[in-house]
């Protein structure tokens, strides 16, 4: 039964990417910004996470990060690869934001898998996820750069995933909502850059 | 037989991506011809069909293309000029820079030059079932009227002439990905639209819902740019996103409205 499910897997691609991926982006990012209050906050933030019981917390992340987030990110690599940019023929803006999102989507399966190995794999064997680890790890500019750029390519893929998402479920139909949500969108990238990376910035 | 117009010094500059046979390798040939008031990109194909010899004076076979009608409705003439995809009877040599480069529309199988093998989008046509069914064992009569309004923006849908254009310019439309393309997705905005066709839309909207369908779509929005009709074609990807959505709830619950 693999023949014709392929618009079923776009439209599960579609909506991962917002629920849970996205929510889970911006959740993720409002809890590092805890961290602009300094290291007693964030400690405190992250540390409330210790309180859910472990076996429930692996379940949790399996359920709403992992699975979908390895859905999403390995099946978008085979749709940005089956494409064919041709911004230098077509250079409207709206091309160029598709090629922007298969580049920055490519980019964030490296970036995050690196992230994970950094802190997540760590932390299972054996070592403390907290504000001294972050510290350590931007303490080098180029990893504080590579971080920089990883949030920002992942605050951008998630607003215009979103324009996406409203366009491929039949939401915005006219080209004027379109634009309007583009506009929407533009502004949601601007405001969770600026948390994210304020975050960051708050370990250096 | 030349007969000099005033200005006989002025030529018309060309570069061709010339290609024997599907499958074979391409090179490019230059031309020169002596240019005329109001020359389109056919009549200078014209004037190197008559004397095939490259700006260079060697002697070449004539440059094959596709055209017909001549006065942009039929589809057939479309190729590359100067990088974007067009009519080659519409564009008109005085609006364009030279050299002026024309090459085949390589998302489809090139036959010869600058003639492709558009087939595959008649063969999404059948796939979509892009037609009105009214054929029966007794005359059916009329069909209901359709509302004015919606019969206007659906005229404007019918000006298809699956040119290939949005298909040259759509970056996930190619020979190796399987994405049917915005053409054969908007005529099924059409003809669901009819009040007769609407009767069979559930099966127009499961065919693109289909593999190398509707969700194949990037949303990079190149093909309403490009078409030559000005075909509102983003517009008809969101409003069949739309339906499909619907026709996905239905599929799986059960639905008496299939069709209306």
């Amino acid at each position: 039964m693999s023949k014709n499910q392929e618009f079923y897997w776009r439209r599960l691609h579609s909506l991962l990417g917002v629920i849970p991926v996205g929510l889970f982006l911006v959740f993720h990012l409002s809890l590092n910004f805890t961290a602009t209050g300094g290291e007693e906050a964030y400690n405190n933030a992250t540390g409330l996470m210790e309180l859910v019981p472990h076996w429930l917390l692996l379940i949790v992340e399996w359920v709403v990060i992992y699975i979908p987030l390895l859905f999403h990110g390995l099946y978008g690599v085979y749709i940005a690869f089956t494409a064919t940019p041709n911004v230098k023929r077509f250079s409207t803006f709206r091309n160029w934001m598709f090629v922007i999102q298969r580049f920055t989507g490519v980019f964030l399966v490296i970036f995050i898998a690196w992230h994970i190995f950094q802190t997540r794999i760590q932390k299972a064997l054996g070592a403390e996820v907290n504000f001294n680890m972050m510290e350590e790890i931007v303490a080098n500019p180029w990893m504080l750069g590579f971080y920089i750029v990883g949030i920002l390519a992942a605050t951008f893929h998630l607003a215009n995933g979103l324009w996406a998402f409203l366009v491929s479920w039949g939401i915005t139909q006219s080209p004027k909502s379109q634009k309007i949500a583009t506009y929407i969108t533009m502004v949601l990238f601007v405001v969770i850059s600026i948390v994210g990376v304020a975050a960051i910035l708050a370990f250096v | 037989m030349t007969t000099a117009v005033g200005t006989t010094s002025r030529t018309v500059k060309l570069e061709i991506l010339r290609q024997d046979k599907t499958g074979e390798s391409s090179r490019w040939e230059k031309f020169e011809v002596p240019y005329r008031p109001g020359m389109n990109v056919i009549s200078a194909l014209m004037v190197i069909q008559q004397n095939p010899v490259t700006a260079e004076g060697q002697k070449t076979t004539p440059v094959t293309w596709d055209s017909n009608c001549l006065e942009e409705v039929c589809g057939a003439c479309s190729m590359v000029i100067n990088g974007r995809p067009r009519q080659s009877c519409s564009t008109l040599v005085d609006q364009l820079e030279q050299p002026i480069r024309l090459e085949p529309m390589k998302t489809f199988p090139v036959v010869r030059d600058l003639q492709v093998d558009r087939s595959r989008m008649f063969n999404a046509l059948k796939k979509v079932k892009a037609w009105v069914p009214i054929d029966g064992t007794y005359d059916l009569g009329e069909g209901p009227r359709m509302p004015e309004r919606k019969r206007q923006w659906a005229y404007e849908l019918s000006k298809c002439m699956t040119c290939g254009v949005c298909m040259e310019a759509c970056p996930n439309v190619s020979e190796s990905a399987s994405f049917i393309g915005p053409a054969p997705l908007s005529q099924v905005r059409l003809f669901n639209a009819h009040p007769t066709g609407a009767m069979t839309k559930d099966e127009r909207l499961n065919a693109i819902m289909g593999d190398g369908g509707l969700a194949n779509c990037g949303n990079s929005q190149n093909c309403v740019a490009a078409c030559p009709k000005g075909i509102p074609l983003t517009t008809s990807i969101a409003a069949l996103n739309r339906a499909t959505t619907v026709q996905m709830f239905r599929n799986f619950f059960g639905s008496d409205h299939m069709v209306d």
